[in-house]
This record gives structure tokens, sequence and C-alpha cells, in this order.
């Protein structure tokens, strides 16, 4: 089939199909889709413990905490994006398949966000009650927390398709990766702390969100560019 | 001179700075000679022993 | 006009003419640096804010300039090396990768020296420079890591040029958070206004003698990559078993 022959309903099914699939493996292997919110949650109260249990002090450096976590438990996820693909060679059949592979790897990243990044979303306003962070910015938190952690599970894609085969790929891919999500992190971090504050959030969170659009609108052709030459 | 060089007592932080790019612009030199005649010496060894073996 | 670029970009004949460029570009750079830094040095009145502290201008600001240069000149021939499958234009990116992280370090270096006078602090996380350098020279590690990764060198040429691609559209995006970061805790800046032409000559004869010293280096480094990448070829072999110099 070439592709003028596809309809927008075949290439939905397409994608949809790669969600399912990779949602169902995360079901049936649910350690690799738990360890990362374990780490998250570990990580955060390493944080206290270490620096002493102050409530105002957690109160300053909570915000920041949580994203360092975060950036960390997405990173620590994303090693494992295609490397069982690569291995059992499910990715030829990926980049020969008709559809594209943008489109596919689109459907990989929203599957990989489902299984890491919304659990950690939605633990985050506990973690955030333990730092004695206000409940009136539980919102404002749920909010950034998504459009940055989709921002990063995309960014983090391509990072992932880079180095897919090769050996010591984990701590090459933090190296790759952690540079370009600072914005996330200042901007995501910064917000929240405006918001404990009580100041004015919005420039923040326009910026998540127009940056998690061009993530979205860019990532997905640099992966499946990325991916076709790490699987050659 | 020695007044000049002194710098008004920021004469530590200029001149380092100084030496500083000087050896970096050094170590850029030497590490691209090295690098060009590692290469040119592999490709060499590599052509003589394919002769040889032929 | 086009028959020059495409014999520049034919690799035998690149090598072969490289040398005189690379001779023209180090005498002229040194010589223009020597005389700017005299200069900037010796001749330039004193800064009335800054004292002589300022004069460390002359050599951070070409190299920071330059930091830059680096990475724009590396994410261009890449996405030339991608396009269009130039084998000398993925030269010319493993070439200026390392050239760029080492004058990334020296404008950081400098810029932490001439702060310690001015703020009284190595590092002051409130100059937005400083840290997206900082940012700048991790994103040159993440690149040569990359390559130096992987072993066959037409795959490390194509991985590390999606990865300068994508580091070049998300530069912009990095100094415009770190810059908003800082604007929230009122960052110091070196130099303000204008500079007074005693001041000012030394420094554009400086930026311009370090960017031939760069072109120098960098087209040195590239004629080593273009030698590794055709060992194969025959030009090389009549090149190396002639006896003929490096």
């Amino acid at each position: 089939m070439t592709p003028a022959e596809h309809d927008g309903s075949d290439l939905l099914a397409g994608f949809s199909a790669i969600v399912r699939r990779d949602l169902l493996l995360a079901w049936k292997r649910p350690g690799d889709a738990l360890n990362p919110l374990v780490f998250y949650a570990m990580v955060s109260t390493l944080f206290p413990l270490a620096t002493g249990p102050s409530q105002q002090q957690l109160l300053l450096n909570g915000p920041g905490v949580l994203w360092v976590a975060a950036l960390l438990a997405t990173l620590l996820a994303l090693n494992g994006l295609f490397v069982s693909d690569y291995e059992d060679g499910s990715l030829d059949q990926l980049i020969l398949s008709p559809q594209p592979l943008p489109l596919l790897v689109l459907g990989k990243s929203v599957a990989h966000w489902l299984t890491t990044g919304l659990p950690l979303v939605l633990v985050s306003p506990v973690i955030a009650m333990t730092f004695s962070l206000p409940t009136e910015i539980t919102g404002i938190l749920l909010l950034t927390l998504t459009l940055g952690t989709i921002s990063l599970s995309l960014l983090g894609s391509i990072g992932a398709a880079l180095t897919v085969g090769l050996n010591r790929g984990n701590a090459l891919l933090s190296l790759l990766i952690l540079p370009l999500a600072m914005p996330v992190l200042i901007f995501g971090a910064r917000t929240v702390s405006l918001a404990v504050a009580g100041d004015a959030t919005s420039s923040g969170v326009y910026f998540l969100a127009g940056y998690c659009m061009l993530n979205l609108s860019l990532a997905p052709f640099a992966t499946a560019a990325a991916l076709k030459i790490s699987n050659e | 001179m020695s007044e000049a060089l002194s710098m008004g007592g920021y004469g530590p932080y200029v001149w380092s700075c100084i030496g500083l790019t000087l050896i970096v612009l050094a170590v850029c030199a030497i590490s691209a000679r090295r690098r060009q005649h590692r290469i040119f010496n592999d490709i060499r060894t590599q052509l003589k022993a394919m002769e040889q073996s032929r | 006009m086009w028959t020059f670029f495409h014999k520049l970009a034919s690799p035998p004949h690149f090598y072969r003419i490289a040398p005189a460029f690379i001779r023209v570009f180090a005498v002229t750079g040194l010589v223009l640096i020597g005389w700017g830094s005299w200069g900037g040095l010796f001749e330039a009145p004193i800064d009335y804010q800054q004292k002589d502290a300022f004069r460390i201008i002359y050599v951070h600001v070409p190299t920071a300039y330059l930091s830059m240069m680096a990475y724009s000149i590396m994410a261009v021939s890449a996405t030339i090396g991608l396009i269009w499958r130039m084998k000398l234009a993925h030269a010319v990116a493993a070439g200026a990768a390392p050239l760029g992280a080492w004058f990334t370090f020296l404008a950081l270096a400098t810029g932490s020296i001439w702060g310690r006078p001015m703020w009284g602090t190595w590092w002051e996380w409130g100059d937005p420079r400083l840290t997206s350098q900082l940012l700048m020279l991790f994103l040159y590690f993440g690149y040569m890591a990359l390559r130096s990764a992987i072993d066959d060198p037409l795959k490390a040429d194509k991985a590390s040029a999606v990865l300068a691609l994508v580091g070049a559209v998300n530069i912009p995006i990095i100094h415009y958070s770190v810059y908003w970061w800082t604007s929230l805790h009122q960052g110091q800046t070196v130099m303000e206004g204008k500079m007074p032409p005693e001041m000012l000559n030394p420094l554009l004869i400086n930026i311009l003698g370090f960017t031939l010293v760069f072109g120098a280096l960098l087209l040195y480094r590239v004629r080593s990559e273009v030698l590794y990448r055709e060992r194969r070829s025959r030009w090389v072999r009549e090149l190396v078993l002639g006896g003929e110099m490096r």
C-alpha cells in the first residue's frame, strides 16, 4: 500500500494500535512503570532528610526539589523506550510499516507518558503536601507538571532513539537530554515557586504550553529520523 | 613597567585570563597536530601491512 | 564560482589547498591578536567603573562569540551533511565540536575570573550569560559523547547531526529561559553603555584575530577528519605511500 492510499482513519488506527500495544505491555509488567514512580517519591524524600526539617526551607526548596525529582524519574524511564523493540526486532517492523514513522513514534511517546508521566503527575500533590506546600497551588502544580512531563517524554524520545543499541546508552542519554530539559525545569519549578509566593503564574504556564506544542509537533520527526539512523 | 603589569591591583585576574587563553590555544593547536600525525601514521602502517601481506 | 565550490568540496583538493589557508589564517590571526591585545592591555584608557579589570574583555568577548559561532557552524554543516549527504560537511561538524567546547570553556573561565573582582564571587548564578554558557558546554559534551559512542563513522555523522539540529532549535529557548529565570532575581551585568573607540578598536581587532586563529584550527582539524574518512581511497593511498609530508 502506498502512502497515497491512506485516509485519516487508517492513520489513526495505526497510532492507536501502537498506544494500545505499549499500554498492554506496561500492564503485563507493572514493575517497569512503577519503578520511576518509586524513584520519584524516594528522591523527593531524600532532600528534606539531607537539608533538615525546617518548614520554611522546605517551602522554599520544595518546588525545585519536586521538579528535579520529576525530571530524573522521567529520564530513568526513558532508557527502555525503544530498547525492547530494538532487541526483539519489532523496531524494524515499525520502520518498514507503511504508516508514517513520526506518527507511530508519537504513539510510543503518548503511551510512555501515560504509563510514567501521568502517574508521576498524580502523586505529586501528595509529595507537595509533605513539603507543606499550600493546597491552593495543587491546580498549578498539576498543570505545569502535566505540560512539563509531556515535553520531557517527547524530548527524551529523541535521546532514546539516538542511543538505542549503544553500550552504556543510559548515562549517555542523560548527558544528551539534561541540557535540553533545562527550559522545562526552569519554567516548571519557577512557576510553582511563584504560585507558592502568591505571584502571577500565567507567563510560565504559557511558556510550558507553547514549549509542549513545539515538542509535540517537532520531536516525533527528530525521533523518527534518529531511529532510522540508529537501526541501520 | 611593573605598574602597567600590576593593572592597579587587578593584575592577577587579567594576566591569568590572558595566560589561560594562550594555554588553551596552544593545547588546541598541539592536539590538532597530534591527531593529524596519529591518523596519518595509522593509515601508513595499515597500508604497509596490506602491501606486505599481498 | 560554482566550480570553485565543487573543487573545494572534493576531499583531495581540499586536503591539498588547506595548508596554505591554515598558514595565512594562523599568522594573520596571531599578529592581530598581538596587536589588539597590546592596544587593549596597555593603550586603552582605564574604565571608570571597573578600572583595569575590564581589560579581561579583550579575551572574554572573542572567545564567547566564537563558542556560539562554532555551534552555528556545527549545526549548519550538520544540516548540509544530512540533506545533501556531503562528506566534507560532516567533517566540518566533527572538527568544530571540540574547538567549540574549548572556546566555551575559555569564555566560562575568563567570565568567572572577571566576576571575582566585580561581584566578589567566582560564580554568579544571577548572570544569565555565564549560566547559558555553562549549558552550552554541556551541549558540546553531549554531542562529542554521542559521536565517540558510535563506532561506525557514517552512523556517528548522521546521529550527531540530528542532535546538533535539535540543539540548535533549543539553544534560543534555553537562552530565553535562563534570561527569564535571572530577570526574577536581578542579575548584574558587566559593561554597560558605549565604549570609546580607543577601547573598542582593540576589541574588534582581537575578535577578528581570534576568528582567524579559530578558522586555522578548524581547517586543520577538518583536514585530519577528511584524511581519516578517505583512508580507503586511492588518493590517500598514493599520498601516504608516496612519502609526502603530512
